[in-house]
Parts: structure tokens; sequence; C-alpha cells
């Protein structure tokens, strides 16, 4: 299979976790969103390696990863300690993070 | 045989990154991008990176998204109605956004010219993206980023604590709720979401005053208490 198309479908899934991101107010959906974005990445990443026929880029790949999990476990907390405050789950309507 | 599965894969891959966006339901959004990821492991196996693949399936799909499923249950996944709440004008900005950068990005790499991109990839030997292989790679050359990556976690796991722990104490009586036999085996609020939060002194006299002595006297624990 030509690496073309796996770039052709890591652009499409990085579109689409775009398109999330403007769209949903939910700051759960969000996180997924950025989650599909940074997959799309990695699709790229390693396709790209495996043009090149080198590992570094799946080294990346492994990086990008641990950044995605740690952005993670960051944005979950946020939202619980939101959620602790009773405040509402909307980025609409949280315009700030004091207090 | 290749082709067959790549586009079962990305088929799947699209339709589960399309579900996560289109779920009014963060909980069904949460089920979607595991299959999502699923798909992509299939995707990342037939690039050749077995050990990309595999971490992908149990650290993404599965520690990760169980933390997504516990946090939406937390929460209480409420229903959203979808699209921006500005009205048509912002929806269908968003929508040439989304447009735009598709193509732009289907510019920038499939129109790079690079003299590769229309084939299969250069030949790789058998053990390409092998564990021993990608092991040796982060351990040798890029042991910097290997080790700052683990400092970026031990970074953010504390951080999750700090965030989600619970602000201005814990009430005494909340706190005498619970007991356990572990009471009488270390010194009192040990270990409990008192001590997490400093809020020791918050607490009755007698619950933080229990000696070994006390302990050996008193073989039911704290339950007298």
């Amino acid at each position: 299979m030509d690496i073309g198309w796996f770039l052709a479908v890591s652009a499409l899934i990085f579109t689409i976790g775009a398109a999330g991101v403007l769209t949903r107010r939910s700051p759960l959906v969000i996180l997924l969103c950025l989650e599909l974005m940074l997959n799309a990445a990695n699709l790229a990443l390693i396709a790209f390696a495996r043009m090149h026929g080198s590992q570094e880029g799946q080294v990346f790949a492994l990086i990008v990863m641990v950044v995605a999990a740690c952005e993670v476990t960051i944005g979950l907390g946020i939202i619980v300690a939101v959620n602790r405050r009773r405040l509402p789950i909307d980025v609409d309507e949280m315009q700030e993070l004091q207090g | 045989m290749g082709e067959v599965l790549f586009f079962v894969a990305g088929m799947g891959a699209v339709a589960g990154a399309i579900g996560v966006v289109i779920m009014r339901n963060p909980f069904y959004s949460v089920l979607a991008l595991v299959s999502h990821l699923l798909s992509l492991a299939a995707l990342f196996l037939l690039l050749r990176a077995e050990f990309i693949a595999a971490a992908q399936v149990i650290v993404y799909a599965g520690a990760v998204m169980v933390l997504y499923v516990f946090v939406v249950a937390y929460v209480g996944g409420q229903d959203e109605p979808i699209g921006p709440r500005a009205g048509a004008g912002l929806k269908a900005i968003s929508a040439v956004f989304g447009a735009a950068l598709f193509v732009e990005l289907c510019i920038a790499t499939l129109g790079s010219g690079l003299q590769l991109i229309d084939t299969p990839g250069t030949p790789v030997g058998a053990s390409f993206g092998s564990p021993a292989e990608i092991g040796t790679l982060l351990l040798t050359k890029f042991l910097l980023s290997f080790e700052i990556a683990s400092f970026l976690l031990l970074i953010a796991a504390v951080g999750a604590v700090v965030l989600a722990r619970r602000r201005g104490g814990v009430s005494a009586a909340e706190e005498q709720a619970r007991y356990s036999a572990m009471d009488v085996l270390r010194p009192a609020s040990t270990g409990t979401m008192a001590e997490a939060v400093g809020a020791r002194h918050t607490l009755p006299e007698a619950t933080v005053t229990t000696t070994p002595e006390e302990a050996e006297d008193a073989p039911t624990g704290g339950r007298d208490r």
C-alpha cells in the first residue's frame, strides 16, 4: 500500500479532530478531539518512518503518546476539579480557571 | 491482502473519528475513540510498527480510555446539542475551516514531491519496528528525550493528584465514618484524605493520639473510638 494513502487518512483524521475542537463545547469531548489530532500526527510520523526505512519516526510517535497521556491526565484532573466546584462543564461558561 | 486490510482499518479509523465528533453523549464518544484507536493500531501494523501498535492498544485503548470512562461516569455525561452556540454562521465558518485544513494538509504531505511517497516504502528487514530495535534507539540515540518523557510523566501524575484532590479539608464526621484494620497498625489519619489536604488538625483529639500501646490495649481497634 502506498505511503500517500496513509498520509491522506492522517490528514482526514486531523481535519475531523480540528472540526470537533471547534464545534463541540464539552471539555471532555474537546480532549477526545485533541487525541484524534495527536493520533493523526502519529500516523503521519509512522508513515514517514516506513517511507524512509528508519525507526526514528516510531520513537517520535512513542514520545507523542507519552505527551498525550500527560495531557489527558492533567485535563481530566482539571475537569474533575471544575466538577467538584459545581461549575458548568462547558467551555463557553469556563472562561477563566482562577479560583 | 494489504490493500483490503488498509481500507477496512482506514475506514474504521475515519468512522471512529467521525463518531467521536458527532456523538451527543460523551460516553459514546469515548467508545468511538476506542474503536478508532484499535483501527489505527491495525494501520500501524501495516506500516511495520509492531511495538507502537501494541503500545497503542495497551496504553491508549486500555489505560487512558479507562481513565476517560471513569471521569465521564464521575462528571456525568450530559447530552449537548451539536454545533456552536452562535448559530449557523459559526458552523459554516468551521466547516470551511475544516475543508481548507484538509486541502492544505494534503498539499503539504501528498504534494511535497517526495520520491518515495508513491511507493510502499523502503525495503526493510524483518526486525523493523520490533521492541528490541525501538528499545535500543530509546536508550542510545534518544536517551535524553526518554528521560525527559519519564520526568514529564512523573510531573503529570503529581499534578493530577494535586488538581483532583479535595480542597478545604474533610469534615470529622466524614473522616470517622471509615474504619479499617489499618487504624490500629499506623498513626491515625495516615494515608487518609485528611492527611492529603493537610487537615489533620481539624480532626478530634481522640483520632490523632492513637499509639501502639493503646492499640495493643484495645484489640478491637478504632471501632471503639
